[in-house]
């Protein structure tokens, strides 16, 4: 029984498991899942994948502000004649089952019209009916089943979120002229001397000449526009040469077909702009279900309940409270603004905001923080301050997180672009000089001719080519980088900040052991029955490991928050909570979380929680030392100080007790003189992670939860991070050496350019045969190194 | 002569191409994922109908 795993969700069953059907559900909610898929006839969800199903959570009133028919229709795409569109995202989208599931809505409910998945987007497009249907009734069923839509502030904010295909398209019209010219360009290649050819020449060289237009005018756009911007901010990019090089293709094709001079180099052309859009579009890899950009608005609530003064209760978008009034805050809600405790008793796990892992408590009167997380019953609270005015969302306004890391950043190809325009230039006027001097007719011939040939294709490919690959097999092994410059930029780094809570240490179990006087199994059994009823995170880690199979009934119960619990069967009690609480004084001043326990009054022992560090540590620290500096900057206080020193070579820099605004800060200042990598997890690491060279953020689950960074590291692969930045300057290298054979492609072909013997069918040869070349050496290269990831780790 | 062949096979070309360009503006290359799954259930759903659970499945054999 024990080791039964739940028909619908896979996890183990333990011993609450419900045995149903002939099958085993490791809970309630699962079960009915199951109901409800097989009285609808969907029970082949069980069949695409087995153990599917995500266990469905409480919804409660989470989403009563559906009601509120402004929120609504701030997420209708469409709302028309009793017709509803609404895309929603939802997180636990992750198996063909779950397609298949939210496909077939309908069959749950008649109103849903149609319902469409974008599975890598984990979006789903719902179309329904309204009357007896509402968002709010198609949020809670879908939260029925397990796939509770996530709705937060961000949502609410959302601009025009129209998709940019215009890549794609220039591609295609790039690659379409290019096809269409070569092929009409072939009779040129072949024989230029036979009569039916000189006959319908200008036919074809006009054709090509039409085809070509669009390629310059649409597909070749980014580029100029890249060096136009390049040039006023004076700066040479690599897309100058580029630019310079297309220009100086059509006019001077334009200017052959024109005079009758020569079939033109259309065909290169076509073949260039389609090439490096090509390479544009490789390296524009993106994770489409990743969010690089989130900010305190994808965690914060889009509504709130507003307490009205005359006691009533409604539903109210977050921007519309003002300070002094008051709302209500639930069991696991954010507080979305500074405020002060007006009624009930909180119990708040910052986190999110200082990193600091235990819950604290608050009593009537006592501020609370925007950020933190109620755990426990309702809470009736005033607001102090708006949302974007609070304490933690000010973060936000420090100018860091207005500035883009990509700009201001020189990739490798565009110091190479700078010198390599100025080299460019040089030889094109040297050579026409020269030309000028001798037989001034060829002198122009010859300008043009080294522009074209010099006009960096390959180099332009190598980058994108290697990055790109490298950002796939990064992927591959669950390291998602945001773009490509964060790769360059991560081959970089030389120092190394950690934050310790949830980045070194797990956020999923802590470790608890035991000092005292064993406890009984009836004590045992006591113990784990009162923590049953305590909502207390302490409790419920304590709960989960204590062995015990006995079920309870207590006599009675009492839960005294901030304090410590206390149950009572037959003639026997137990008392479990704080030192004082249970009668005794704190052993020792240590930082350590500890929970006392007491039966009968007599004092047993503690329980002391540790947070439990990601295997690994030891060796990651070892190799990154070698050739890096490491630091810690942690918001918890420094309790963990002698778990951590343990690790970490002598002398390592180690900060505890920092806000936010500190780590952001202690960043800024490291990064006067050293390029940082910032290794963070939460909202409070998201300065820090923001203002750092390469900011990564470390994730249990990297669909749920990551600040805004430059890349999201699963973490299971932590041990892997000193490979990956390995493999980051390998990356650089590869490049490196592809310009050196792009640069030997270069002079053979600025040979035939200075000596004014290029041919159109010589550039058509070279061009794609250079570019083609570098995008196999570059390929086969970052695989091969990739292959070694792999093989290091399995 | 030369000309109405030039002429069918740019035609042709240019027709395939604004379906190329139809198709990307209608979004059918934003996802270029989820339909290769959907396309595999098709099956599953016209055979299951409202059947109560436990009848044999007759649409199995078909595989």
């Amino acid at each position: 029984m024990a080791d039964q795993k739940c028909y619908h969700c896979g996890d183990p069953c333990g011993r609450g498991g419900i045995h149903f059907d002939e099958r085993d559900f490791c809970c309630n909610g699962c079960k009915t899942v199951y109901q409800i898929f097989t009285s609808n006839g969907l029970s082949t969800y069980y069949e695409l994948e087995a153990k599917a199903g995500t266990a469905p959570l409480e919804v409660q009133r989470k989403y009563d502000f559906l009601d509120n028919p402004e929120i609504v229709e701030r997420l209708l795409e469409f709302n028309e004649e009793g017709m509803q569109v609404v895309s929603l995202s939802i997180p636990t989208i992750h198996c063909s089952s779950c397609i298949w599931i939210l496909e077939n809505l309908g069959r749950l409910h008649p109103a849903i019209i149609h319902s469409q998945v974008d599975f890598p987007k984990k979006i789903l497009r719902a179309t329904y009916r309204t009357g007896d249907f509402s968002l709010k009734a198609l949020v809670l069923l879908l939260g029925s089943i397990g796939y509770a839509p996530t709705i937060s502030l961000k949502e609410f904010d959302k601009k025009d979120n129209r998709v940019d295909r215009s890549l794609i398209q220039r591609l295609g019209v790039a690659g379409f002229a290019f096809g269409n010219v070569m092929l009409l360009s072939f009779p040129e290649y072949f024989e230029a001397e036979e009569f039916w050819l000189d006959q319908y020449k200008w036919a074809f060289r006009w054709l090509i000449f039409a085809f070509s237009v669009p390629v310059l005018l649409y597909s070749a756009q980014p580029f100029f526009i890249s060096a136009y911007k390049g040039l006023r901010s004076r700066v040479l990019n690599m897309d100058v040469p580029i630019a310079l090089g297309i220009l100086a293709l059509f006019l001077r094709s334009a200017v052959d077909i024109i005079l009758d001079l020569g079939s033109g180099f259309f065909d290169s052309l076509t073949g260039l702009v389609f090439f490096l859009l090509l390479g544009k579009f490789f390296q524009q890899q993106t994770y489409a279900h990743l969010s690089f950009e989130r900010d305190y608005k994808s965690y914060f609530p889009m509504a709130v309940t507003r307490v009205r003064e005359d006691g009533g209760e409604e539903e109210v978008q977050v921007y519309q409270v003002a300070p002094g009034e008051r709302i209500l805050v639930r069991n696991q809600e954010i507080i979305p603004m500074d405020c002060m405790l007006v009624e009930g008793s909180a119990e708040i796990d910052y986190s999110f905001v200082t990193g600091e892992s235990d819950s604290v408590h608050k009593g009537r009167g006592e501020k609370l923080y925007a950020g933190g997380r109620q755990l426990g019953g309702v809470l009736e609270v005033e607001v102090l301050r708006s949302v974007s005015q609070s304490h933690l969302t000010q973060l936000w306004g420090n100018s860091v997180f207005s500035k883009d890391k990509a700009s201001q950043f020189q990739s490798l190809t565009d110091s190479i672009g700078r010198r390599f325009t100025v080299a460019v230039l040089t030889i094109a006027l040297a050579s026409s000089l020269y030309w000028l001097l001798h037989s001034p007719a060829m002198a122009i011939h010859v300008f043009t001719s080294v522009l074209i040939i010099a006009c960096p294709c390959a180099i332009a490919l190598a980058a994108p080519f290697t990055l790109g690959n490298m950002l796939r097999i990064f992927g591959r092994h669950r390291l998602y980088l945001k773009n490509a410059t964060v790769l360059e930029r991560l081959a970089q780094v030389d120092t190394a900040i950690f934050d310790k809570t949830g980045t070194l240490t797990t956020t999923k179990k802590d470790t608890i052991y035991y000092e005292g006087v064993e406890l009984s199994q009836r004590e045992t059994d006591l113990l784990k029955t009162t923590l049953r009823g305590s909502n207390h995170p302490l409790s419920r880690s304590l709960y989960d490991i204590l062995k015990s199979n006995a079920i309870l009934t207590l006599d009675e119960f009492q839960e005294h928050t901030g304090k410590g619990v206390e149950g009572r069967m037959d003639s026997h009690s137990i008392k479990v909570g704080s030192a004082s609480y249970v009668g005794r004084s704190s052993s020792g001043g240590e930082r350590e979380t500890e929970v006392y326990v007491s039966a009968d009054e007599n004092l047993k022992g503690r329980f002391v929680f540790h947070n439990s560090y990601r295997e690994g540590l030891g060796q990651l620290f070892r190799t990154l030392d070698r050739d890096m500096r490491l630091g810690i900057l942690s918001g918890d206080n420094d309790g963990e100080r002698r778990a951590l020193e343990k690790w970490l070579p002598l002398g390592t820099q180690m900060l505890f007790d920092q806000r936010p605004g500190d780590k952001l800060e202690y960043i800024k200042a490291l990064g006067q003189e050293h390029k940082v990598l910032m290794v963070g997890d939460g909202l409070n690491d998201a300065g820090a992670l923001a203002q750092s060279h390469v900011g990564i953020a470390v994730s249990e689950n990297i669909n749920v939860f990551s600040p805004a960074c430059d890349g999201i590291l699963d973490a299971s692969r932590m041990t892997d991070l000193p490979e990956f930045i390995q493999l980051s300057r390998k990356a650089i290298k590869v490049i490196k050496i592809s310009f050196i054979l792009s640069l030997c492609y270069n002079i053979v072909g600025l040979s035939f350019a200075v000596t004014g013997r290029l041919e159109p069918v010589v550039a058509a040869i070279l061009m794609p045969l250079s570019s083609i070349s570098i995008v196999v050496f570059t390929t086969l290269a970052t695989n091969y190194l990739g292959r070694r990831l792999k093989a290091g780790k399995t | 002569m030369i000309y109405i062949l030039l002429a069918i096979s740019i035609t042709v070309a240019v027709i395939f191409f604004a379906a190329f360009v139809l198709s990307v503006r209608k979004g059918q290359f934003d996802d270029t994922y989820t339909p290769s799954v959907r396309m595999l259930f098709e099956d599953e759903l016209v055979g299951e109908g409202q059947k109560a659970k436990g009848e044999p499945k007759i649409d199995q054999k078909k595989e």
